[in-house]
């Protein structure tokens, strides 16, 4: 179902056009800041498709910073619809930029000497939007799905800036992402909150400040690892604890168990070293840190479930073990339990309406996000998908049409209410004096299926210039094009010089049948006419069957 | 067995070359013998090129080098005035000396294998619980203990002028403790230079569901886990070396013996993002580390110049795939790559980075040979291609003292060229392997010029190669 959503709004070219609408928007480019001659963010992304494929957009990974965002810029926002979120919407309103923070939003500011000013005139500006459940730029697999408890690999060490993904979801407006590990195992690996900054290295991309979470995962993936080796694939490993859901809670209580006595170890450890005795320090586990973390407050749980009766029992778990629940992610019967999961404090992260895909999620409803909402939990709505993270606004806006929240409420479930989730409120996720300047310019209303993103500002520094990535697709193109030309050309130059060296225009070949290369088939490959002769020895040499040789030389 | 043997030149001053072939292992219990490279371009790699210099080679060892040197009685000498000296080639990373990593044909380079997701065997393997059951580790194993002269690829690797290898295991995430070894001995513990040079790791995983660690982060964090293991392991034992009495006895653990015997540690960086990563990671383990891989390295030169480790540079260049298809358009990335990958050793080069290479994947030596050229087409000098094959090498492994150079009291391994080494139309005339001589071309050389006499009788083609140990002489007559 997502596959269709996604082959129908794969890219901003994609969306319809609304000619009509347009038309009556004066988007002067401009008025846009003005970009370095060098800037090539750009071709990639949104529009992979309508420009001859993933493959060129890939392209940009790592090959063009972005020196668009290399200086702080000064920028006015004038003339807009200012969509703060927590303050109301203002009309006519400007956004003043300065040293990468929101310096001033109101009606009538005046730009400072040397700013960049953007005309907003029919246009909308919005906060950066915040995805809470996110698996882009991890390099390799998101699951370490070995152990029921890998709370000792960290995304944060696998971070992939050169993930195209990450420039197509900043395309679609999205400007921080939490990152998750997989849902593999009852404890997953920790996870780490980042801004999309494209172009930087992976450690530019971490959310500075932002506390680090873990996932926790309930429910039929977890325990599913736990089935016989053979049930779904040809594992050569022992089925692993947990196969139910009780061995789930069982094994969360288990490792905090664990964490517990590792934590009193080090402390008696410490204790004994300041009474000036010599003990052998403790061996210091990477599997049971985040956990101690977790206790102490110091690290938030992210975790994956559906039912409502998982989520009752990790309440319970985690009121036994003394730690707090930060998010309930997919939640999708927290509508059922919404008061226990406001009253454990904690918030809830769902889909709008992406629901029986499986049948742990049968019993689900678009009306979830807004009904816990209403009972007073923090909901917001996430993407799971490097697809659906190119949209979230339009996500947001399916919360209006099923529960009848406000455009602000909508809103407020991708910017404002996953920053609370993420513990990142007072730095981001509305448009208010003193935070960071991410900002997202829209043509029209973000909640409007017809919304594009013009420009995308991260920290005040423009990541995503539509105009411009327009403008760099040829330049893509045209670059692919030379690099195969030459590769081409070389290819010829050598083999020319290679025949010529053999001692003729097409050098000399070897009989037919007499080079190693053309007599050793390939393995599983039918043998050919001219290799005839050397099928059974070659096959057995191979260790195949030679009977089922026997069969191919009859057949020949 | 089938061995090879090098012919040893002996005699009384020759007017020419006269090669005799003696069981090999007598040779250290021999007779003092010599061979002098009268008149031949040095490349001394440590210093100035000598015009034309003598190269005095006695019991393995290179026993002087320079322009006044008198040739002593008992020498053999080969007219050098066409010729060119080289210190021999030292690949930095390799399985060359441990046969059974031979890669089969059409297999892929190391870094392809996957032991984990090997055959499924019968009965369900023992699931691996974490980083406590010390997963793909072999980091206890040793290069010196594997290595033997009858690996097959040694003679083809001789016979384009490498005369050493860094070899490693090469096995799982902890490949193992390698070795500096010379690519001829007697037997494999004859071939060992210094042990242990370092420890691979390589960061290989098996995939979801193949044991821990199943994803790159899990190899990551097991990595990270073994060297916190290791700190504290050694700090047990030196609590309980200071404190034996009432301090419980610290575990004998093998795998970490393994960690701190290595004096530096290699780990993988290719990819942009991935070189990035090990920089930061080297830091973290606070190891002397080196990086191997680098074929995006064009990325980062002023990065890779500032963390300052050195670099061993996969000379297996990425190419367009022979049999691709051709509807397969490759991304803009790949191709960057292809078209940039070879010009990275000239740009470390040009910032002074120290680098050297390796041959992951090219096990051909011609192979090879095209891909140095390849290096030296996009803009490195010849001068700094044969410095990272030579003395650069040896430098990383802390092996300079005796390998690497041509320089009085080294190690004789020596490519003796006519033409300029990697040249299409060069041959390689004799390489020499801890002093023992070899003569990989089968065409037979030019008259050589002076010499005062006679021409060398030439050996029958591909002599050396064929021999066995039975000594059948290959050229004329015994030694005299």
């Amino acid at each position: 179902m997502r596959s269709a959503i996604s082959d129908q709004r794969s890219g901003v070219s994609g969306q319809p056009a609304a000619s009509f609408q347009l038309s009556a928007v004066s988007f002067q480019p401009k008025d846009m800041p003005s970009l370095s001659a060098e800037t090539s963010l750009g071709a990639a992304g949104t529009s992979a498709r309508a420009t001859g494929g993933w493959a060129v957009a890939f392209c940009l990974a790592g090959l063009f910073v972005a020196t668009l965002a290399a200086q702080a810029q000064t920028v006015l926002i004038r003339n807009a619809t200012v969509l703060t979120v927590t303050k109301g919407t203002i009309e006519n309103g400007s956004v003043l930029i300065q040293d990468g923070k929101i310096a001033a939003v109101g009606k009538n500011l005046s730009a400072p000497a040397g700013a960049t000013v953007v005309d907003g005139t029919g246009k909308f500006v919005s906060p950066g939007l915040i995805d809470c459940h996110s698996h882009t730029a991890v390099e390799g697999s998101v699951n370490e799905g070995s152990v029921s408890d890998s709370s000792m690999v960290n995304i944060a060490d696998v971070l992939n800036p050169t993930d195209i993904n990450i420039y197509r979801a900043l395309a679609g407006g999205l400007t921080v992402s939490n990152v998750l590990h997989g849902s593999a195992n009852s404890i997953g690996g920790q996870t780490i909150v980042i801004k999309l900054r494209w172009g930087k290295r992976a450690k530019d991309l971490i959310f500075e400040g932002a506390k680090p979470g873990i996932k926790f995962a309930l429910g039929e993936n977890p325990k599913r690892a736990g089935y016989p080796p053979d049930f779904f694939s040809a594992t050569t490993q022992e089925r692993r604890y947990p196969g139910t859901r009780l061995g789930v809670e069982d094994e969360i209580r288990e490792d905090f168990t664990q964490a517990k006595i590792y934590q009193a170890k080090w402390k008696q450890y410490n204790e004994r070293v300041a009474r000036g005795e010599h003990p052998i320090p403790p061996r210091r586990d990477l599997r049971l840190e985040p956990l101690v973390e977790v206790l102490e407050g110091k690290r938030y749980v992210h975790a994956h479930s559906y039912r409502a009766d998982e989520i009752l029992a990790l309440i319970r778990t985690a009121d036994d073990m003394g730690f707090k629940i930060r998010t309930f992610q997919h939640v999708m019967e927290g509508y059922k339990v919404a008061d226990e999961i406001a009253a454990h404090g904690a918030g809830a992260s769902t889909f709008s309406d992406w629901y029986g895909y499986k049948y742990e999620v049968i019993d689900a409803t678009p009306y979830n996000a807004a009904i816990m909402a209403r009972k007073g939990v923090v909901v917001s709505l996430n993407s799971d998908s490097d697809e659906l993270q190119r949209h979230l606004n339009w996500d947001a806006a399916k919360v209006i049409r099923y529960g009848g929240l406000t455009p602000d409420e909508a809103l407020a479930m991708v910017t404002i209410n996953p920053a609370k989730q993420l513990g990142i409120d007072d730095k981001v996720g509305s448009i208010e004096a003193g935070k960071s300047a991410d900002l997202v310019l829209y043509d029209k209303h973000p909640l409007s299926n017809y919304a594009k993103v013009l420009a995308v500002w991260i920290d005040g520094h423009q990541y995503f210039d539509r105009d411009q990535d327009l403008k760099d697709r040829e330049k893509l193109v045209a670059q692919k094009k030379e690099l195969i030309d030459k590769e081409k050309a070389d290819e010829e130059a050598a083999r020319k010089k290679a025949a010529e060296e053999r001692g003729g225009p097409e050098g000399r070949r070897r009989p037919e049948g007499a080079a190693p290369d053309a007599a050793k088939p390939k393995e599983g490959a039918p043998p050919k006419e001219g290799a005839k002769p050397n099928i059974l020895q070659i096959g057995h040499q191979a260790g195949t069957d030679p009977v089922a040789d026997q069969a191919k030389e009859g057949a020949l | 067995m089938k061995r090879l043997l090098g012919r040893r030149p002996c005699g009384a001053l020759c007017a020419g070359l006269l090669f005799a072939i003696a069981a090999s292992s007598i040779r250290g219990a021999d007779a003092p013998w010599a061979v002098a490279i009268r008149d031949a371009k040095v490349v001394t790699v440590s210093g100035a090129e000598l015009p034309h210099a003598t190269v005095l080679v006695r019991d393995g060892l290179i026993e002087d080098v320079g322009s006044n040197l008198t040739i002593p009685a008992d020498a053999w000498v080969i007219d050098g005035g066409a010729l060119t000296v080289y210190p021999g080639f030292i690949n930095a990373l390799s399985t060359w000396g441990i046969a059974e990593l031979a890669p089969a044909a059409g297999a892929g380079g190391r870094g392809t294998a996957t032991p984990a997701t090997a055959q499924p065997a019968a009965t369900p393997a023992p699931r691996v619980h974490g980083p406590e059951d010390r997963p793909q580790t072999h980091s206890y194993e040793r290069a010196a203990d594997l290595v033997k002269p009858t690996d097959r690829r040694l003679e083809g690797v001789r016979a384009i002028g490498f005369t050493s290898s860094a070899t490693f295991p090469n096995g799982g995430i902890f490949a193992g403790l390698g070795a500096l070894i010379n690519l001829d001995g007697q037997r494999g513990p004859d071939m060992v230079v210094a042990q242990p040079v370092g420890e691979q790791i390589t960061l290989r995983t098996g995939g979801f569901r193949s044991g821990f660690p199943g994803s790159l982060m899990g190899v990551i964090s097991y990595v990270r886990q073994l060297y916190l293991d290791l700190d504290q392991y050694q700090q047990a034992k030196a609590i309980y070396a200071a404190h034996v009495s009432g301090t419980p006895m610290p575990d004998y653990d093998h795998y970490l013996e393994g960690l701190a015997e290595a004096p530096r540690i290699l780990l993988p960086a290719d990819e942009s993002q991935q070189i990035d990563r090990m920089v930061a990671f080297a830091k973290e383990l606070k190891q002397p580390t080196v990086l191997y891989g680098l074929h995006e390295g064009f990325q980062r030169i002023d990065e890779l110049k500032q963390a300052n480790m050195p670099l061993l540079i996969n000379l297996h260049w990425p190419e367009r795939p022979r049999e691709s298809n051709p509807a397969d358009v490759p991304s803009l990335r790949e191709l960057e790559v292809r078209a940039n990958a070879p010009g990275v050793p000239a740009l470390l080069a040009k910032a002074g980075v120290r680098f050297a290479f390796y041959s992951e994947g090219s096990e051909t030596a011609n192979d090879i040979k095209r891909q140095v050229k390849k290096a030296m087409d996009a803009g490195l000098s010849r001068a700094d291609a044969i410095r990272a094959l030579t003395l650069s090498a040896a430098e990383i492994y802390g092996v300079s003292d005796r390998l690497g150079s041509v320089d009085k009291g080294k190690i004789a391994n020596l490519v003796v060229t006519k033409g300029d080494a990697f040249e299409d139309k060069t041959i390689v005339e004799y390489v020499f392997v801890d002093g023992k001589l070899f003569r990989p071309s089968k065409v037979p050389p030019a008259s050589p010029a002076g010499g005062g006499g006679a021409g060398p009788r030439t050996a029958p083609a591909g002599a050396n190669a064929d021999l066995d140990e039975s000594g059948e002489p290959g050229g004329d007559g015994g030694r005299n």
